[in-house]
């Protein structure tokens, strides 16, 4: 009977007593006060550049939110750290799941951990709205109904930038020679491409996979040199589609070089000059209407640089989470898929509103091809692009771009 | 004309070659001569590509190409006198792991200064374009990088042959004790050896900006290569680290001519051959120290 010492278990008594006194009450307050959202996005690698972007807008969006009185009169509180690789990724979304306590997850631009993410969040029937990460396959054959997705997908950037190539007459007979990034998203971007083709007339005389850690492309353009296409195509990601425009233009081949893929950070740190062609992209800051400009003013203020596509992405997607909040009065993940799976409208600072389509959970949204100015009509080094007319046009349905039923494997 | 192509590889391969030398080369000074493996090294290639392009800003490019492997190469100084020092007699576990502490506060610190956004570098306009001599396509600024890492090369091998210096760092690699014995102290030369190994990777890093982007984990990317040449090369070895250089550079033209997929694991595959049947390198010296 007397095994345990007394003092010790007195002691034992006034841990229990100080954790009951000190540490339940604090769980308590603080589920009283900020409603937590878990944020991942890469912060390092060849996406790094662009997960800086993603913090700064989600932040910016996190503090307009709560300087207006937050939502269902509580602040929001945004962690967001670095999710580093897919393995990593998981963890961490497990871990302010469980310990951090938070609400609902967002994020990502990687398309290979927003997989890992996706997973965690089904396994514990969490909402993640999946903000950056464009692979079809994350919203076709491993959707699940916890996730929604608010970047275009490969499928509608290939047809944005296809759709422009037919029309300058640069897809039927004409030889293409693609290069793809080594990973889930360049896979995904490459068979929408080879889909697109083959749709159109466009003939794909070589397909090269590029490990993502390629930085120097030079043996892979004298093989381009020696296959004498007629269109070289980027289905790179990241910091490679920087490298790879730097040089092309360093070994002067004479083939047009076009993209199905290209972030506009990337795009600036290719600087003018070196970039040519044709690509797509989801927003850009010189867009002409008057809340995506009051945005790019005030993010320029704040910041002392124009938003990035993923600054803005992230901004308007913490911007949709609260709205859904204040309306269902909740944080509850199936009062959230119900909530966006009705098609509710978004004013995504674009002309037409956005609807997340309930079948795959995507947001359907206008998309630009753009290409670039002229040199010297730049007025600064982030205003080479020049924005092209959304698609899909004002006439035409939003879905028209998007991948159908019948092409998408989805099943939630 | 398959074979003009694959020459076209080899010798693009070799240009490439000599960009991984630059870095290689001052990796494997330090670590014969001090027996510490520099996983810093890489910070020092992307702190020149930093470095260079603040000069370029105000003095232009080619004055930031002679003065920001300088400029490195004098933080070098303060490396090896308040970190390198204390470790080369210690356990090499110890060196490693400040070395790869001292690369993540760099890569940090610069992210910190410069921001996470890749910066842009861009070549004079004149030394952009290709240049082509017969079926061959070059492109002009890897031709001129090839030139300056030549030039380098030749300049560190007198230093090395051809005067006291060297001979003292030579004696130094292979029989350290006998050196002391004789009463020269090792440790200015340890300085000078880190300075000018520092300020070849500051060099490359500020070469290379133009060719790729300049961003915070670019000195991670690189170590990995340079530590692989490093090891095919065989350690202690001048031309072992040259042979290496240009080999990977080769091999690796050929693969991605063939597998374009493999390129990039075609250095590990190569490494692995060569450890497996000459585990002291292609020219490795047998060094007492490290037997």
């Amino acid at each position: 009977m007397s095994t345990y010492n007394r003092r010790s278990v007195l002691k034992a008594g006034a841990a229990f007593a100080g954790a009951s006194a000190i540490g339940f009450p604090a769980i308590v307050s603080a589920q009283a006060d900020a409603i937590k959202i878990g944020h991942l996005t890469p912060l390092t690698g060849f996406l790094g550049a662009l997960g800086a972007y993603a913090q700064l807008g989600i932040k910016m969006a996190e503090e307009e939110i709560n300087k207006a009185g937050g939502v269902m009169g509580r602040p929001l509180a945004v962690t967001s750290e670095d999710s580093v690789n897919p393995a990593t990724a998981a963890t961490k979304a497990q871990r302010m799941l469980d310990q951090d306590g938070v609400a609902f997850l967002m994020g990502e631009i990687n398309s290979a951990s927003a997989l890992t993410i996706m997973q965690v969040a089904a396994r514990n029937k969490k909402f993640f709205m999946q903000i950056g990460a464009r692979s079809d396959a994350l919203r076709g054959k491993n959707c699940n109904r916890y996730t929604f997705h608010v970047d275009i997908p490969s499928a509608v950037m290939v047809n944005a930038v296809g759709k422009a190539l037919v029309r300058d007459n640069m897809m039927k007979g004409k030889k293409f020679y693609t290069l793809t990034a080594d990973y889930l998203f360049g896979h995904d971007l490459a068979s929408s491409a080879k889909r697109f083709f083959a749709a159109n007339g466009g003939n794909l005389v070589a397909d090269e996979l590029i490990a993502t850690d390629v930085n120097d492309f030079s043996p892979y353009l004298l093989k381009i040199r020696q296959a004498r296409p007629d269109v070289v195509c980027s289905n790179l990601a990241g910091n490679q589609v920087t490298n790879l425009i730097k040089q092309y233009s360093e070994f002067g081949l004479p083939f047009p070089i076009v993209g199905f893929n290209l972030n506009t950070a990337d795009a600036w740190a290719a600087g003018e000059g070196n970039l040519s062609g044709t690509w797509p992209t989801v927003w850009y800051h010189t867009l002409d209407l008057p809340a995506s400009k009051t945005f790019v003013d005030n993010f320029t203020k704040r910041y002392g640089k124009p938003p990035e596509n993923h600054a803005w992405i992230e901004y308007i997607s913490l911007k949709m989470m609260a709205q859904a909040m204040n309306e269902i009065k909740s944080t509850d993940t199936e009062q959230f898929i119900a909530y966006f799976e009705k098609e509710t409208q978004f004013d995504i600072l674009k002309a037409r509103k956005a609807y997340f389509r309930p079948w795959d959970h995507q947001l359907m949204q206008e998309a630009y091809p753009f290409t670039v100015k002229v040199k010297g009509q730049a007025k600064d080094k982030w205003d080479f692009l020049s924005l092209g007319g959304a698609v899909p046009g004002s006439d035409e349905s939003l879905e028209v771009l998007a991948m159908t039923k019948e092409q998408n494997p989805c099943t939630l | 004309m398959q074979i003009v192509f694959l020459l076209e590889q080899v010798v693009n391969g070799l240009v490439l070659g000599g960009y991984y030398l630059l870095i290689a080369l001052g990796l494997s000074l330090i670590f014969s001569v001090g027996g510490v493996v520099n996983l810093a090294h890489g910070a020092f290639y992307a702190l020149g590509a930093y470095v260079s392009l603040e000069i370029t800003r105000y003095l232009g490019f080619g004055p930031a190409m002679a003065l920001s492997p300088i400029a490195v190469a004098m933080l070098g100084i303060l490396f090896e006198k308040y970190f390198l020092r204390r470790f080369y007699d210690a356990d090499p576990i110890l060196s490693l792991l400040v070395t790869f502490g001292l690369a993540m506060i760099a890569e940090q610190l610069i992210r910190i200064v410069w921001g996470a956004a890749p910066l842009s570098a861009t070549m004079p306009a004149a030394l952009k374009g290709p240049v082509i001599i017969g079926d061959f396509l070059f492109s002009r600024y890897r031709l001129l990088l090839l030139a300056v890492v030549a030039a380098v090369l030749l300049g560190v091998w007198l230093l090395l042959h051809k005067t006291a210096f060297g001979r003292v760092v030579r004696a130094g690699i292979q029989k350290p004790d006998m050196v002391a014995a004789l009463g020269i102290r090792l440790q200015p030369y340890m300085t000078a050896v880190v300075m000018l190994g520092v300020g070849m990777a500051a060099m490359a890093g500020g070469f290379f900006a133009p060719i790729t982007i300049v961003h915070p984990a670019m000195g991670a990317e690189i170590i990995t290569v340079a530590f692989v040449v490093v090891v095919i090369g065989g350690l202690g070895s001048f031309w072992g680290v040259v042979l290496a250089a240009l080999l990977v550079g080769v091999v690796r033209g050929i693969t991605i001519h063939f597998v374009p997929a493999a390129g990039e694991a075609s250095i590990y595959a190569l490494m692995f051959l060569v450890l497996l049947f000459r585990p002291r390198g292609l020219l490795g010296e047998r060094i007492e120290k490290f037997e």
